[in-house]
């Protein structure tokens, strides 16, 4: 079925199926003859033997439901938008950011404070950056709106803290350079699609 | 070693009726409380889940945290409450739960080594008081032990708990006709009310009373869930409806005692089926030489308790009309026909 089937609106035009769910018994005699037939159906018998096919099969063939949380987690998702993770250049080891300012711009809660300085290179260099994890709201704008895939929401989802305010530094965030080998990609929001080559177009020099 | 001949027994004397009595409570009441542990454990298997895993190996010790919690709760008592039947209420479920135990035959009968003071040498009976009229006086106990949530339910001041009290008194009208009358057709066939008579009967017929009376061991299975308020029949305390039914505003022990009560209710029921319906202890079962009936009654037993389990996770509850309709229009004229024709095979 087409979503746009879904979408219709217009009560009366859509073609509905109805489920046959019977007759419920008039007379006496019918209301006798359904109870007679269901006594007889075994249907409560079908339920026993579900309820026994999965209780054996978590027992014996290993197919618990429960994860034992704190001691083991699901894999998540890696659009799942959690605390903030900055990434680092593989090559240089040097970090990503340039400091070009666009996730304290379009951070909707005003979260993102950042500060920049150039270095003795020229060179645009980020002297303060906190995230304010009391107001962020996980929209996962500054992570799309990054030109140089820096910052990118990580799967770190445990953030309870003491405080309701909870700040977080550019350092803290930022990839340890010894687990630089260890660093993903981002696939989540802003991130390049996986047919970006594709849609390179060369840039049309004369017109 | 072991005989039910009533002529071979020792002399029962009071301290082996004392002993046996202070060994029920102590036995079944741990066995209520690991049966809730049981129930949870089966239950979470049977949705796929692993339940109590935390306290001791396996949740096993999950019983004894939750005996400290019960204890060491604080027990209250409401303030338009009528205090002095507030109080009294779970007494009487787990009193009466008790005391239907008294004739049951629960453990082997034995005697105390002689090395032992005071009391060494004393034979203590398999059952506490072996009365003629067992079967009677355990029904009875177990139907007065509806006064339990009846009270509760109407001395609590509160509306859940009415409601729980009124589901009582009509679950109990309507499933107590079906448990004597389903009871009375193997009652009639053996010609006896004590349960000693039971287990010999069949023995000596060789078949279990279940292949003779299918019709009665199924409304007897069926009331016998009424009786002790299982699903499909927990209309007292069903928490989708009423909250907690009977036992909304209780708290610490006196809630729990409700709840040893019902577990003990349910080991009775069980004692019942397995003895009346299906063979009971047969010492004279024999495998490589020892006598295996009490381990034959004891695997009955517990079948019995895992289908009330099992039967729990499976199957939805019914409404209050329909568990009267059930009772008094279905399964009411199926047992007096039953003892109708239970009659008339006897007769002729």
């Amino acid at each position: 079925m087409s979503l746009e089937q879904f979408k219709n609106r217009n009560v009366g035009t859509q073609n509905y199926v109805k489920l046959d769910v019977g007759t419920s018994p008039k007379t006496s005699m019918e209301k006798f003859k359904q109870v007679v037939r269901r006594t007889f159906k075994g249907e409560l018998f079908v339920g026993l033997g579900v309820v026994m096919r999965n209780m054996l099969k978590a027992l014996f063939a290993n197919d618990m439901h429960t994860v034992k949380y704190p001691f083991e987690k699901m894999p998540i998702s890696p659009r799942y938008r959690a605390i903030h993770d900055m990434l680092r250049l593989l090559e240089s080891g040097n970090y990503r950011c340039i400091g070009c300012g666009l996730c304290e711009k379009i951070c909707i809660s005003n979260c993102i404070s950042m500060d920049t300085r150039y270095d003795e290179n020229q060179r645009k260099e980020v002297s303060e950056y906190t995230i304010n994890f009391g107001r962020c709201i996980f929209c996962g704008y500054c992570a799309e709106v990054c030109p140089e895939l820096a910052i990118v929401h990580g799967p770190r989802y445990e953030n309870a803290s003491e405080q309701r305010a909870g700040f977080s530094l550019f350092e803290d965030m930022l990839t340890p350079i010894d687990k630089l080998n260890l660093q993903q990609e981002y696939d989540g929001f802003g991130a390049v699609s996986p047919n970006a080559d594709d849609n390179i177009k060369s840039t049309p020099l004369a017109y | 070693m072991e005989t039910t001949l009533v002529e071979n027994l020792p002399q029962v004397t009071w301290i082996g009726v004392l002993i046996k009595a202070v060994l029920i409570l102590a036995v079944i009441s741990a066995l209520a409380g690991f049966g809730t542990f049981i129930e949870r454990k089966v239950l979470a298997f049977m949705q796929r889940r692993l339940g109590p895993m935390h306290v001791g190996p396996y949740g096993l010790l999950q019983i004894a945290a939750d005996g400290i919690k019960l204890f060491t709760k604080e027990d209250i008592i409401p303030q338009n409450a009528n205090k002095l039947i507030f109080m009294i209420a779970p007494i009487i479920t787990a009193a009466t739960a008790f005391i239907a135990l008294s004739s049951v035959p629960v453990f082997p009968d034995f005697t105390v080594p002689e090395f032992m003071p005071i009391i060494g040498g004393t034979f203590v009976p398999s059952i506490a008081s072996d009365l003629n009229i067992g079967i009677l006086f355990v029904l009875g106990m177990m139907a007065s032990g509806l006064y339990g949530p009846l009270l509760a339910g109407m001395s609590q001041a509160n509306k859940w708990g009415i409601i729980g009290a009124a589901r009582t008194a009509i679950q109990f009208l309507s499933y107590e006709v079906v448990t004597g009358l389903s009871i009375l057709a193997p009652i009639m066939l053996v010609g006896s009310l004590s349960f000693v008579d039971f287990n010999n009967y069949q023995h000596d017929e060789g078949v279990w009373l279940m292949f003779y009376q299918p019709v009665a061991f199924v409304l007897f299975l069926i009331a016998g869930f009424a009786e002790t308020n299982r699903t499909p029949f927990d209309l007292l305390e069903h928490e989708a409806e009423v909250v907690s039914g009977y036992a909304t505003e209780y708290s610490g022990m006196r809630w729990g005692m409700f709840f040893i009560g019902e577990y003990a209710n349910m080991i009775t029921i069980s004692v019942i089926a397995a003895i009346v319906f299906m063979g009971g202890y047969n010492p004279e079962t024999m495998l490589f030489g020892w006598s295996i009936g009490w381990l034959l009654i004891i695997l009955k037993i517990a079948f019995f308790f895992f289908l009330m389990l099992w039967v729990r996770a499976s199957w939805p509850h019914i409404r209050p009309d329909q568990l009267m309709w059930l009772c008094w229009k279905v399964l009411m004229p199926i047992a007096v026909i039953n003892i109708l024709v239970t009659a008339l095979v006897v007769l002729v």
